[in-house]
């Protein structure tokens, strides 16, 4: 692995994505390249339609491209088998959706220590950092809560422990304010950029909101499936 | 663990739908079950029955079997109380054996002179007291409840016999037997044919030169039967024979022409004077499962010995016993094939839908790391759930129902039985039927399932993101 690749947590070269749609080719990735830095917060900003979530899909080793290369941690994805590219997503990735995805059945202990299950982490360990990581996100009072007994803001919190949890060295977000008032949206922002500075992740969301890219350390604008701008705090 | 706690909440989820389906697999077990120890029931009683009267095993003289019923008296075993004393004496079937008993078959006549009437007879010759022990043997218990008449056969009295109810109707026994349900003799119209006027003339004249030559032939009373057969030389021989009392054989074929009487006075009316033999030597031993270690040890001892004879066992003899056992078990096959099929649908149908509910959860649980397999392994386990549930459910309802089936006084005639006896569930000894169907349905609702978790293991990530 090359010095440069192991700089950037995220780099895209020529990445093509093809989706048939009923006969019907739509391009929604047309031949990106770029590159994200370890530890930053990032976002990708472009209006609905535009290609953001086929991005992180992709970034998330959730789909594959049609042409391009994709590396993920140092990772060169594409040479995966199945089973290595889940352990993969298991070990390094975590998702926040824009709908939270709890586990309906789960409560919300159960929901933040279902990943660190899957890595085969001990018991006592397993409970040490899930009532920590409930505890940062301010729902150790909520954790015997199962989500539909949660608001939408407290469903987002758990979503972020969930996704922290397990220490993950990049979290992908899609449009995690989505579904929230402007308030706790900023309130999950924040608290995204804290545990984020906290656990020294790489952080990427998508959004379309143009209020929230102040916060962001590197932004992606992206357009009918192009990068058409990249700016960074460091350009600032 | 994680998996079941999941599986059990989502079975809990849609309550009504697992219920639904739980329900389907517990009648599935309940019907089968009971089936089962109906079943059970019927063929133990009918192996009760049948070894009762046959024993597990007779030996005969070789092709008695296929050819002793055209010449039975040629087909005799001339020693064969020393082959019952081979047998009694054998290391390896002494302790096997419950009775073993020398017996004669034949055919013949039998007349009731006071009416002019007579009938072609199918008797059996018996050690009286042997065949009472015969008719105690209850393995199963299933007659433990009941009171066995008595046999009416004694070994003191050679003359005592007992024949069917359909013969004692035939030959007018009715009245002195005191039969129930035994219907008036129609008057005929005319007198009998000359025919048969003649035949019971012959034959009373036979039995009178008989009795000029027997001693007492006097038997408290009893209805006289005079039974012609013929002997080994081909003379015709005719003895008395008191009826003590008539027994429904359950076959009418049977029933028309039974009779039981004394091993001796059947020696006696198939040999006459000449060399008392027996047509066979039938064994009754403690338990039904010795039966092929029995009989293999009895070929090996008549090989030893250089014995012309061979062994069958109660099923070649009793081919109807085999043909009820296997009605039975086709129509066990039957049923449980139907319910296999009702339970593979139910949970096919409730895993599809539980499946296309919460794609949105297995995509989202593939992309934070589980495997295709640990999918597939979650909708198996909710299969095996619903169907570990829902059959533990039916076996329970199962026993209640058994319990009250059992204390519920209804009667009903089994096949080839002549009286009504308790209709009844067998529930001891029935533990592999239960786990056969507890196993099977399981089974089948984890197989049921497979197809669903296979679809859901399967999904594509990003589409089963995207289902709302």
């Amino acid at each position: 692995m090359s010095e440069t690749a192991t700089e950037h947590i995220v780099r895209f070269r020529e990445v093509v994505k093809t989706y048939d749609d009923d006969g019907l080719k739509v391009t929604a990735v047309d031949g990106v390249s770029f590159e994200i830095p370890r530890r930053r917060f990032a976002m990708i900003v472009g209006p609905s339609g535009s290609g953001k979530t086929t991005l992180l899909n992709l970034t998330g080793c959730i789909d594959t491209p049609t042409a391009g290369r994709i590396e993920v941690c140092g990772e060169d994805v594409a040479a995966l088998s199945d089973n290595a590219v889940t352990d993969f997503r298991s070990r390094n990735i975590a998702f926040i959706f824009q709908n939270f995805n709890l586990f309906p059945v789960l409560s919300a202990y159960e929901n933040v220590e279902y990943p660190l299950l899957l890595l085969g982490i001990a018991a006592g360990e397993r409970r040490e950092r899930t009532l920590a990581m409930l505890e940062s996100v301010g729902l150790a009072d909520q954790q015997a809560h199962r989500p539909n007994q949660l608001s939408g803001g407290q469903k987002q919190r758990v979503a972020i422990a969930r996704a922290l949890v397990k220490k993950p060295e990049l979290v992908l977000a899609d449009e995690p304010t989505a579904n929230l008032d402007t308030q706790t949206g900023a309130s999950i922002i924040d608290l995204m950029r804290r545990v984020q500075r906290e656990q020294a992740a790489s952080f990427i969301f998508s959004t379309h909101d143009p209020q929230l890219i102040s916060h962001a350390e590197e932004t992606f604008v992206i357009r009918d499936g192009r990068l058409v701008e990249h700016r960074s705090e460091a350009d600032r | 663990m994680m998996l079941v706690k999941i599986a059990s909440r989502n079975i809990l989820r849609n309550a009504r739908r697992s219920l639904m389906t739980m329900s389907a697999i517990a009648v599935g077990a309940t019907a089968l079950v009971l089936f089962g120890e109906f079943v059970a029931n019927m063929t133990t009683g009918l192996q009760t029955q049948t070894v009762r009267r046959s024993g597990h095993l007779s030996v005969f003289r070789t092709g008695y079997f296929n050819f002793g019923a055209g010449n039975p008296a040629a087909y005799g075993i001339g020693d064969y109380r020393s082959v019952i004393r081979l047998i009694n004496e054998d290391r390896l079937l002494e302790p096997l054996v419950n009775v073993v008993t020398p017996t004669v078959t034949l055919f013949g006549i039998a007349g009731n002179f006071d009416i002019d009437a007579s009938k072609t007879f199918l008797g059996f010759g018996a050690v009286p007291s042997d065949r009472d022990r015969m008719r105690q043997w209850d393995e199963y218990g299933v007659f433990r409840n009941l009171v066995l008449e008595d046999s009416g056969l004694r070994d003191d009295d050679e003359t005592r016999g007992v024949v069917g109810v359909g013969l004692a109707r035939i030959l007018g026994l009715c009245a002195s037997l005191k039969l129930a349900d035994c219907p008036p003799r129609p008057q005929t119209a005319e007198s009998p044919s000359l025919k048969s006027s003649a035949r019971a003339g012959a034959l009373q004249e036979l039995a009178q030169r008989d009795r000029d030559t027997s001693p007492s032939l006097s038997n408290g009373g009893a209805p006289r039967l005079d039974l012609l057969a013929g002997t080994a030389g081909g003379a015709p021989n005719v003895l008395s024979l008191y009826v003590s009392r008539a027994e429904p054989q359950g076959v009418k074929e049977l029933d028309d022409n039974f009779v039981a009487m004394h091993f001796a006075l059947a020696q006696q009316l198939l040999y006459g004077r000449g060399e008392r033999k027996a047509l066979g030597i039938v064994l009754q031993l403690h338990r039904t499962e010795d039966m092929p270690t029995a009989r293999a040890r009895l070929v090996t001892l008549f090989t030893e010995r250089g014995l012309d004879l061979e062994v069958r066992d109660f099923t070649e003899l009793q081919p109807f016993y085999k043909q009820v056992i296997g009605l039975f078990g086709a129509i066990f096959s039957f049923i449980a094939v139907i319910m296999g099929v009702i339970v593979l649908f139910t949970v096919v149908n409730t895993m599809s839908m539980s499946v296309m509910e919460r794609t949105s959860e297995i995509g989202t649980a593939r992309a934070m790391g589980v495997r295709r397999r640990g999918i597939r392994r979650q909708f198996l386990i909710e299969g095996w759930m619903l169907g570990a549930i829902g059959a533990t459910v039916g076996l329970i309802l199962a026993s209640v129902i058994a319990f009250l089936i059992n204390r519920s006084g209804f009667m009903w005639t089994p096949p080839s039985q002549a009286a009504a006896v308790p209709l009844r569930v067998l529930t001891s000894g029935v533990g592999p039927l239960n786990l056969g169907v507890w196993l099977g349905l399981v089974v089948m609702a984890t197989l049921a399932a497979l197809l669903p978790a296979n679809r859901a293991a399967r999904l594509a990530v990003v589409d089963a993101l995207r289902h709302v």
